[in-house]
């Protein structure tokens, strides 16, 4: 057996979280430390997402996705942050024992202190929808058409239907269309799009692109290449309505079926994950269930905005460093929060709580659905700790509420997050 | 100009293939399709049957029993994953009992062995996620399961290593028989050969007629849809479980594949067109209610894909294989549905050695022997990896992060004998794509190093066959063109 690697801290992943996560944990001191990355540059999905519109809430202006990404590759490289690229990681154990591949640096064994996941997420494929038909050529996700177009500069496709109006689906259609390409529909299986608000009227209505809300496509054609796909009305239980078939010509089709936390190292090591998250389950410091096993950005939870990917992750760097550097405080109190009526995947899902807190902590989840002139709740033991109301929730949109310290130190019991009539 | 031309590169023509280059002869395998096994072979359950449910006398139940027993040492040599995992077939009534007791007597008389019916103590005992309601079951320990296509691979890597020449994308459109020579006409030009042999599955009744053949053969295409799983951390099921055959097939099951994921199929429905491998709503509505009494807690949340394949079901309901009745040098096996798999190895040392002597083929001095598929640096343990990636940098560097496949992997792929073309072959060769992203990460840079390993620009790369596209310009390309303008 080779030697054995030892590292205060480790992180799985260098995009917007790892790198962020990285950054925090070297300002409060830690030096032996290693960023994991994939790829053979850092950055993650940014790198492709050359539209802009990234960093409005930290930065205060608007970025394309690698002009985001390099602000905090640059200073990775100042602070001198190692950051080992084309480095995949096999393998993580319950003691934080990483197994990781590389053609420099072959197979590696690292134990570390901490372990910061932040390894992001993964698309839905087209065989988790069951859409029955043929498998041709000509279907892809909406992120491996934008990776082919922004990375390789090669078109997948001429004439488009999207199916799913997430946000990668949205800005694909834009860029199709820029590109050249005839965009012919974006098709949503639900009432509402899941994604923001600013995209469909940027990516779709700008561009005449209709958007068919309670849609789904029920037939893939084509032998070789896809050829067309139908189009069908689907009712409020979400099945096919018989007989409102609509047939596109087309020669692709783009999914933006919803994304997944890419958890198959966590589940290795068996940190406990959230059914409804499908990433692990954390406290305010974003330690998963397994001691010095952190999690953020979008393998913790899908954001909508790389903003608050960066603004978590600070957190859960700072929060490993803490532990590292023994000057954690004991908790006074150990409390959960639960999703209320119309509130999904509220995280963090613990929180550990002292008496003297200085500190404001930030509960973010999804909307279940669109609530129009709704406030949400926090509430402890039937008491309302924060009420926000907004003119508009939607799935598309994370719901942030900051609790702020002195609402913090009311806590004594278990949390309720809802929504409720204005 | 060959001696020997086989028309059909699915796990049949490829076993023939291989058993005839042993012999001093050219030989040439022709397809339709992309890649080998592009029909019936890539698409099926991957089992192979022990052997009880052929009808006693058959050359199916001949053909089965014999080609199960060669899987185990042929899949050593070969590399191929295969597994002994044995079989239930689980009887729901009192009725279906009955027929459990005919199979049983089947089976024997069949030659199988090991075969006994399982009460309840015992099924359950074995399979903790079958049916409360099961009655008792007809145990099959001889059964395994293998991967169809890396079975045709790996067949016709040996095959090619002494010499066969496969040439994909071309259809056989007609063929005569004229001053000893066999003419073929095909979608790539015309082909000439002494000793002409008919593997084409689906095609095989066309070309029967086309040869001259005086039997009567008529193919009835019936098709399986198949819902294939991630996965699972543990497997619902260690057998294969199937239900009571029916006059369409052997019904619907419930099985682990030898890669760990878990098939539930298939349907069976006769159609027309025999490349309609369309997949219906129907049909996967049918196969998830069908599994549900074998395993009331099936989901298909975690389905990775699902798809469907074309058996090509003679009338007669048998396997016919030999010489072709009424043509001369002319030789065939058709009807090869299931059991087709399980007998491949046995139908290609029956029909090869027929064939050599009846056309007086002599033994060449040396078989190579053949370059078995490498192990999957997916199984491997952490030294064995150390090593691989020690060996070959490039098995550092992962492509396929849900099967765990390496750029050395899919590099060695393309390299085989009978190398990967397309993407498709790639990911059936390694696995990369296989998985639960279904090639969302790895597929462009699959693409990448098709291109660079077959010196063609990525637009040229092919999901499968020669129309299907997977990209359709070069923006810079266009870019160039007006900088010039």
């Amino acid at each position: 057996m080779s030697e054995i690697l030892h590292k205060q801290l480790v992180i799985i992943g260098g995009g917007p979280a790892g790198l962020a996560a990285a950054i925090a944990a070297w300002e409060d001191g830690i030096r032996n430390m290693v960023v994991l990355e994939r790829e053979d540059t850092a950055g993650g999905i940014l790198r492709q997402c050359i539209h802009n519109g990234f960093g409005l809430h930290r930065f205060g202006e608007e970025l394309t996705g690698p002009e985001y990404a390099q602000r905090d590759i640059d200073r990775a490289a100042e602070l001198g942050i190692p950051v080992q690229c084309s480095t995949t990681v096999l393998s993580l154990s319950r003691e934080r024992q990483i197994t990781c591949i590389s053609p420099e640096f072959g197979l590696q064994v690292i134990e570390a202190e901490a372990v910061i996941l932040a390894m992001g997420c993964r698309e839905r494929p087209r065989g988790a929808l069951g859409t029955p038909g043929t498998r041709c050529a000509g279907i892809y996700t909406a992120g491996t058409a934008q990776k082919f177009v922004n990375l390789e500069g090669l078109m997948p496709g001429k004439r488009v239907v999207i199916l799913g109006s997430g946000d990668i689906g949205l800005i694909m259609a834009r860029r199709m269309t820029l590109q050249g390409a005839k965009v012919l529909a974006c098709v949503e299986l639900m009432p509402y799009s899941s994604g923001l608000n600013r995209n469909i009227v940027q990516c779709l209505q700008d561009y005449d692109i209709p958007l068919y809300l309670s849609h789904t496509v029920t037939r893939i054609e084509g032998r070789d290449r896809l050829t067309g796909v139908e189009v069908s009305q689907v009712g409020p239980d979400r099945k096919v309505i018989p007989g409102t078939q609509m047939h596109f010509d087309c020669d692709t089709l783009l999914l933006s079926v919803g994304l997944i936390p890419e958890n198959e190292l966590s589940r290795g090591a068996g940190v406990e994950l959230s059914p409804v998250t499908s990433g692990a389950e954390v406290d305010d410091s974003f330690e998963t269930s397994i001691p010095g096993i952190y999690a953020c950005g979008n393998v913790l939870h899908v954001h909508d905005l790389v903003d608050y990917v960066s603004e978590e992750s600070f957190r859960a760097g700072h929060a490993a460093a803490r532990r590292i550097q023994g000057s954690q405080r004991k908790e006074d109190l150990t409390v959960k929060v639960r999703d209320g009526s119309g509130v999904r995947g509220t995280v963090p899902q613990i929180l550990k709580l002292r008496k003297d807190s200085e500190e404001s902590v930030r509960l973010m989840f999804r909307p279940a659905a669109v609530y129009k002139n709704m406030a949400c709740v926090v509430e402890c033991g039937g008491e309302v700790l924060m009420r926000k109301r907004a003119m508009i929730f939607t799935p598309g949109e994370m719901a942030v509420m900051d609790l702020k310290p002195d609402m913090v130190r009311k806590i004594n019991g278990d949390l309720l997050v809802r929504m409720e009539e204005a | 100009m060959q001696d020997i031309i086989i028309v059909g590169a699915g796990v049949t023509g490829c076993a023939l293939a291989r058993v005839l280059s042993r012999y001093e002869a050219s030989v040439k395998v022709l397809d339709e399709g992309a890649d080998l096994a592009e029909g019936a072979s890539k698409a099926n359950s991957g089992i192979v049957h022990a052997g009880y449910d052929a009808v006693p006398g058959t050359m199916k139940a001949r053909m089965n029993v014999e080609g199960a027993r060669m899987y185990p040492e042929l899949c050593r040599e070969l590399g191929v994953p295969y597994r002994m995992n044995g079989a239930m077939v689980v009887a729901f009534s009192e009725t279906d009992r009955k027929t459990l007791e005919e199979l049983l007597e089947q089976g024997i008389r069949n030659g199988v062995h090991g075969l006994r019916i399982l009460e309840k103590d015992e099924m359950f005992a074995l399979e903790k996620q079958l049916n409360p309601e099961a009655v008792c079951a007809l145990y099959v320990p001889e059964s395994g399961i293998t991967s169809p296509y890396e079975m045709t691979f790996a067949l016709a890597d040996h095959a090619a290593v002494n010499g066969v020449v496969f040439q994909m994308n071309t259809h056989v459109r007609s063929v005569k028989y004229q001053e000893g020579l066999w003419h073929l006409e095909t979608s790539q030009g015309p082909e000439t050969c002494r000793i002409l042999v008919n593997c084409s599955g689906g095609d095989s009744g066309r070309l029967h007629g086309e040869m001259g053949g005086t039997r009567e053969v008529e193919i009835i295409h019936r098709r399986g849809q198949y819902y294939l799983l991630d996965r699972p951390e543990v497997l619902p099921f260690d057998h294969t479980m199937f239900q009571c055959p029916t006059v369409m097939g052997k019904g619907v099951l419930v099985a682990p594949t030898v890669h760990g994921n878990v098939l539930l199929g298939p349907t069976a429905e006769d159609i027309d067109d025999r490349l309609n491998t369309e997949t219906t709503q129907e049909g996967l509505d049918r196969i998830l209610k069908a599994c549900r009494l074998t395993w009331p807690g099936v989901q298909v949340r975690t389905a990775v894909t699902n798809f469907s394949g074309i058996r090509a079901h003679e009338k007669q309901g048998d396997f016919i294989i030999g010489p072709v009745d009424g043509a001369e040098h002319a030789w065939e096996a058709v009807g090869m549905e299931s059991p087709g798999l399980s007998a491949a190895p046995a139908v290609g040392e029956y029909l090869g050695a027929m064939l050599a002597e009846a056309e007086g083929l002599t033994k060449k001095a040396e078989w190579k022997k053949p370059i078995p598929l490498p192990r999957p640096f997916h199984e491997m343990s952490t030294e064995e990896r150390r090593e691989a990636v020690e060996k070959d940098p490039l098995n550092g560097r992962l492509i396929c992060r849900c099967e765990v496949v390496t750029e050395a992997e899919i590099r060695a792929a393309i390299r085989r004998p009978v190398g990967a073309t397309t993407v498709d072959g790639v990911k059936r060769r390694t696995r990369a794509g296989m998985g639960r992203c279904q090639g969302g990460f790895c597929s462009p840079r699959v693409v990448e190093i098709l291109s660079e390993e077959l010196g063609v620009p990525m637009t040229d790369i092919r999901k499968d066959s020669p129309d299907s596209w997977l990209l359709c310009g070069d923006i810079r390309e266009a870019l160039k063109g007006e900088a010039r303008a």
